[in-house]
């Protein structure tokens, strides 16, 4: 095999390759977008006393992480047209892995609002501050911090998650792979190439993740 | 309406035991097989040879920086052209034994740095083999922090495990997906497909938050 890897079929088919890339990072980035939106949420209504909010917010916690995302991606596609909406294969990919990752994303929020200590809490208090200003003012500063670089490993498996839209046919960057897979009989170029977009990708935000962990002083850093 | 199409759907239901069958016995053999793999590479990595760990080391990021879906395609499209002929289920077995044993790894790696050096010392001290420190100090220790990451990889394996129906495999989503071609119900083949995978991994997730409990109050205990 590899004495004929054709890297002259690699550069004609760069032009698609780029657009795959570039349709993987802008859609990344808005389901992460989308997952940030439902994991506040969930968060928000995970933190409450009451269990009219709480419990379903669990219950939908635990039924996406107990569940494959491929089984969600196809519940959504083969699901809402029935429902009545029929949206483009790539509505449909956004939604999935906002939806997806945004439960991950509400665990990642609340584990950051639990780790401030009580006296935090207690002393917001004692100053005659509000429930909101409390949550403004101390809370949310200190939680943001915490928050961050598990956030960006989130983003990492939402990126490498992207690729199962190919499935659903999206022309991002693993479906580029497969074109060029069944066009011209090349899985070799067509995979290793997009492994290699990827792991730009993975070094990428892993790098941010490292450098956000030191910008925040976060000495023990997970990532 | 829905009433034919629930009858359609019970009528297919060997097809969907098979499936879930596939979908066990692939998540339990390479679980099986990456956990042994996951702790031979993740002692090797701790052994302190710095060419066998960076290998290690390098080989980690390369299945942790690219998607599963991708990993299959490689092992399934490109092993052939290399002359290794494999069908469509030993694909799915090497690619699932390979990505749990490069996160286990992971997992053993954090495990046996979190056991204090003193105890390793301690080991030397009394004359302890290699191989005898690592069996009877150092994993025992580990295990706390090993255990309920890896109870929770688990349920990232069967999760994982749905990918290789892009292979032609006929696990539950694949099951899934072709009952959905003769019964135009998205929303209930779905929900049962969700429901059987939420079957198997729910109980785990649970197992692995009681876990992680009870390591976190082991932990209380020595830092009082």
């Amino acid at each position: 095999m590899l004495e004929n890897f054709s890297f002259r079929t690699i550069v004609e088919y760069l032009p698609l390759f780029g657009q795959g890339l570039v349709t993987t990072v802008w859609l990344s980035v808005l389901s992460f977008a989308g997952a940030l939106a439902v994991g506040i949420v969930l968060a928000a209504m995970n933190l409450q006393r009451g269990r009219l909010f709480r419990v379903p917010a669990k219950a939908y916690i635990d039924a996406v992480r107990a569940t494959p995302l491929l089984a969600q991606l196809y519940f959504l596609y083969f699901g809402l047209p029935r429902l009545g909406f029929v949206l483009p294969e790539l509505i449909v990919g956004i939604l999935a892995l906002s939806l997806n990752s945004g439960a991950y994303v509400a665990e990642i929020i609340r584990a950051g609002i639990l780790s401030i200590p009580r006296g935090q809490v207690e002393a917001g208090v004692a100053s005659g501050m509000t429930y909101v200003q409390r949550m403004r003012l101390v809370i949310l500063p200190q939680a943001f911090k915490v928050t961050i670089p598990p956030l960006l490993g989130q983003a990492i498996v939402l990126v490498k998650d992207s690729a199962l839209l190919s499935l659903i046919s999206v022309a991002e960057l693993t479906r580029a792979g497969q074109l060029l897979a069944s066009d011209r009989f090349m899985p070799a170029e067509g995979f290793i190439t997009i492994a290699a977009f990827y792991l730009l990708l993975y070094y990428g935000l892993k790098g941010l993740a490292a450098l956000s962990g030191r910008w925040l002083g976060l000495a023990g850093a997970r990532t | 309406m829905i009433w034919q199409q629930l009858q359609s759907i019970a009528g297919s239901y060997p097809l969907a035991l098979r499936g879930l069958g596939m979908t066990v016995v692939l998540s339990l053999i390479s679980l099986v097989l990456g956990t042994l793999l996951g702790f031979g590479l993740g002692i090797l990595r701790t052994g302190g040879n710095r060419l066998i760990s960076s290998a290690i080391g390098a080989w980690v990021d390369l299945i942790r920086g690219t998607p599963f879906l991708v990993q299959i395609f490689l092992i399934f499209f490109i092993l052939p052209e290399l002359g290794i002929e494999l069908d469509a289920f030993t694909a799915g077995i090497i690619a699932l034994t390979n990505l749990a044993a490069c996160f286990i790894c992971e997992i053993v790696v954090a495990g046996i740095r979190s056991v204090p050096t003193g105890q390793v010392e301690a080991a030397l001290a009394s004359g302890l083999s290699r191989w005898q420190r690592m069996r009877q100090v150092v994993l025992p220790q580990a295990m706390r922090i090993v255990l309920p990451p890896l109870v929770g990889q688990y349920v990232l394996l069967i999760k994982d495990s749905s990918v290789v129906s892009a292979i032609g495999l006929t696990d539950l989503t694949r099951v899934g997906w072709l009952v959905v071609q003769r019964v135009p119900n998205g929303l209930l083949v779905f929900f049962l497909v969700g429901l059987g995978y939420f079957i198997v991994c729910y109980p785990l997730i649970m197992l692995a938050r009681r876990l992680e409990q009870r390591m976190g109050a082991a932990h209380g205990e020595v830092q009082i």
